[in-house]
């Protein structure tokens, strides 16, 4: 039976043999993991055995969409890519909006599973029911922009949704993102190397299907009465309106506000070159036109545009705000010019903008220090704010070239071979690096660091307003109750296939979702169902962390987090000690229903949550 | 009276909640590509531009169709596709200076904005830009 919302197949693709296959969507999983984000890691824990290298073929690469994905609800455009992670060996999950989940949905599925690994490069063309390998031989070198022009024009059609890997991704840089419609990156965590490794340069969808709607009069009416209402009259109408304006560079102006803005090398938390970094002279002088993904109306991505100097007449979709505080203050950089250069090398080379603006922080710092000279930098003067030569670096990374051919392999890997100290700042948890907040100054962030799954990760929950507000500073106070409501928040719009930016700052809450997905599948969605399926979801990731060896030891923090004090701003002397992680950690356990001394789901709480098979696994590998 | 929707495509972000609440009222079912109106979008420009018919007073695609499958609306006064009479010759798809006629491949059929009898759903979606206070498409009657 056909699921409304849903478009109801699976497609399996296997690159070594070329064969594909079609499977009818599992209605109980459909329900139960709602697509997303919970749906692909239950496929991934059944199709993984644990202890696989990521960059096998036998690692499945899953594109997954959510239930509302492609339908008329807000940011209903979110596609997942789910695997194993090369850069830090345990779960993925990363994130692109843009258009290539509704076409995915069009082309009639709701998850396309790609194993093995063509002997060739080779790209996959999608219409609907026709899949079609093609040699990209060819392409293999291109850039994820040129890349993306050319299969366009190839298979002649502009209206296909392209998602790509650069020079990157096919040299297997540990980062390395996936580009889709030119300025939306699944960016973190080297889904691009997982493709690299196998000979994929791309995919190209098209479809032409419909997805159904079970009650579209009751849709429409609640998406123009109460969204319409929380939008532009609710108590956030304000804020809503700020974040269309200036989009995610917003946040640069309230992190530097309150002292978690990372600078140079997460050093410390306030840039004392911010005056012309800040989001109204992003919006006066560079922003050209507001743009949004398919479905939104938030419209938060900026087309901006370099207007004098040497890279004048460089346009670009972004930058985020992500990418102007790690490519800006991290690498000690206060010209926006520099950053949406910056910018623009990654994303042609297909590079995560967050991973990369760490680890070459993490570089400038060692070259400060003197732990790495101007010798072992290939004649790089790798000072903070010295772009031209972070940019040089940046290309070294992609092409693993000198010393870009050890930080390619991302700051934790980088520091244990570098040695001499530099450990201590290599700012990673889990070994996927630090994005753009300084957790020292936030217990808040520096708990989501700790426990997210993928390792430290900025959507898991966004604290910063609200723990100003409502929580004591310097203590740890509440963290863990607050972190496991914003985080349960987020995974229920991961797996949904919405973008969690509308929600989060419409304060469209889990009522109304229930409201939406009733309208779309036809189903009685309740607030219940949505917090069990976040719960579910939670353990069922922990669970294949832990089968992969990760215990409560992992979840940490580098070493500066938890033993340097913030040296200035607001935060001055703050720092997350070994024994403030701990309390949190306890209750953050507890909360989640996970034995506190080892950090493994408890067996009971497995099966309270539908996932005996999830328990009986663990079992067998002896994981409680 | 004369009713239309119009462009201004300064103001389109290419979220084509346009093209999907489109689809939704005339076919009961979400697909950009049954619209009676289309972004054409260059994204390495920032540029997007909703494409939706003019409403002409005379137009051309009523001129051209050799079925006398479009006829002016009684009620809106607007040029609108008799569908029965339709057989996909696609002419007035190419006799349509402004790009706005459309078609259904799997009906065989030309789709035109007919403003949804007069409350057109996707001006309803395009919602403005609170920093400028303009979208992209606005109804108006004179």
């Amino acid at each position: 039976m056909m699921i409304s919302g849903y478009a109801g197949n699976v497609l399996w693709i296997d690159l070594t043999t070329k064969k594909i296959k079609r499977t009818r969507l599992d209605a109980d999983l459909a329900r139960k993991f709602m697509g997303g984000r919970g749906l692909a890691a239950k496929m991934l824990f059944d199709l993984l055995p644990p202890k696989i290298d990521p960059l096998s073929p036998e690692n499945p690469l899953i594109f997954a969409t959510g239930v509302l994905t492609g339908c008329p609800c807000p940011g209903a455009n979110r596609t997942v890519i789910v695997t194993k992670s090369p850069l830090t060996g345990i779960f993925l999950d990363t994130y692109a909006g843009g258009h290539l989940g509704p076409e995915i949905k069009f082309a009639g599925y709701d998850v396309i599973v790609i194993k093995g690994r063509s002997e060739k490069p080779t790209y996959i063309q999608i219409l609907d029911d026709v899949v079609l390998f093609k040699d990209a031989t060819h392409l293999w070198g291109k850039d994820c922009w040129e890349t993306e022009i050319t299969i366009k024009k190839e298979i002649g059609d502009n209206n296909a949704r392209v998602a790509v890997i650069g020079p990157a991704g096919e040299n297997l840089v540990k980062f390395a993102c996936v580009s889709t419609d030119y300025f939306h990156q699944f960016g973190r965590g080297g889904a691009g190397a997982v493709m690299g490794a196998k000979n994929l340069k791309g995919i190209a969808v098209r479809g032409t299907k419909s997805l159904h709607i079970a009650h579209p009069e009751k849709l429409i009416r609640y998406l123009l009465d109460k969204i319409e209402w929380k939008l532009t009259k609710g108590p956030n109408a304000e804020m809503v309106k700020a974040r269309i304006r200036y989009g995610t560079p917003l946040t640069m102006d309230f992190t530097q506000a309150i002292g978690i803005l990372p600078t140079r090398n997460f050093q410390s938390g306030q840039f004392d070159e911010f005056d012309e970094i800040d989001c109204y002279d992003f919006r006066e002088k560079f922003v050209v036109a507001d743009k949004a993904c398919y479905s939104c109306n938030t419209p938060c991505a900026k087309f901006s545009v370099v207007k004098e100097g040497i890279y004048k007449e460089l346009g670009l979709g972004g930058p985020e705000y992500e990418t102007i505080a790690m490519l800006g203050p991290n690498v000690g950089n206060g010209r926006f010019d520099l950053i949406i250069k910056a910018n623009e090398i990654c994303d042609r080379l297909g590079m995560d903008t967050i991973s990369t603006g760490n680890v070459i922080g993490f570089a400038m710092e060692c070259y400060e220090k003197g732990i790495l000279t101007k010798e072992e930098c290939d004649g790089l003067e790798l000072n903070f704010g010295n772009m031209e030569a972070a940019f040089k670096l940046m290309y070294k990374i992609a092409y693993r070239e000198g010393i870009g051919n050890i930080l390619a392999e991302g700051v934790r890997q980088a520091a244990s071979k570098i040695n001499k100290g530099s450990e201590k700042f290599a700012m990673q948890a889990k070994g996927l690096e630090y994005p753009a907040y300084e957790p020292r100054g936030s217990p808040a962030f520096a708990l989501l660091y700790a426990i997210t799954d993928r390792g430290a990760c900025h959507r898991r929950g966004w604290p910063v307003i609200i723990e100003g507000k409502e929580y004591k500073p310097g203590t740890v106070e509440g963290r863990a109750r607050l972190v496991k409501e914003l985080y349960d928040n987020r995974t229920i719009l991961h797996c949904i296939g919405v973008c969690d930016i509308p929600y989060d700052v419409a304060g469209i809450d889990r009522e109304d979702i229930a409201q939406i997905l009733s309208a779309v599948t036809g189903w009685d969605v309740t607030v219940e169902e949505l917090s069990l399926l976040a719960e579910r979801v939670a353990s069922l990731i922990r669970a294949f962390n832990v089968r992969e060896g990760i215990r409560r030891v992992d979840d940490t923090l580098a070493w500066r987090t938890l033993h340097e004090p913030l040296p200035s701003g607001p935060n001055k002397g703050q720092f997350i000690s070994e024994e403030m992680l701990n309390v949190m950690l306890d209750q953050y356990y507890q909360l989640r229903g996970w034995d506190v001394s080892t950090g493994v789901p408890l067996p009971e709480t497995l099966t309270k949550l539908g996932l005996d098979d999830v328990c009986d696994e663990l079992k067998r590998r002896g994981c409680f | 009276m004369s009713r239309r929707i119009i462009v201004d495509a300064r103001f389109c972000t290419g979220c084509r909640y346009c093209e999907i609440v489109c689809s939704l009222f005339h076919e009961k079912e979400v697909n950009p590509r049954k619209a009676r109106i289309m972004i054409i979008s260059n994204p390495l420009k920032g540029i997007d531009s909703p494409k939706v018919c003019h409403q002409c007073a005379n137009p051309l695609c009523m001129d051209v169709c050799p079925q006398g499958a479009i006829e002016i609306d009684e009620i809106l006064k607007i040029p609108v596709i008799a569908e029965d009479k339709c057989v996909g010759c696609k002419v007035c798809v190419e006799a349509c200076p402004f790009g706005a006629m459309f078609f259904d491949l799997e009906r065989n059929i030309a789709l035109k904005c007919d403003l949804c009898r007069g409350d057109p759903q996707c001006v309803k979606f395009c919602r403005a830009l609170p920093h400028i206070g303009r979208a992209a498409l606005s109804y108006v009657e004179e």
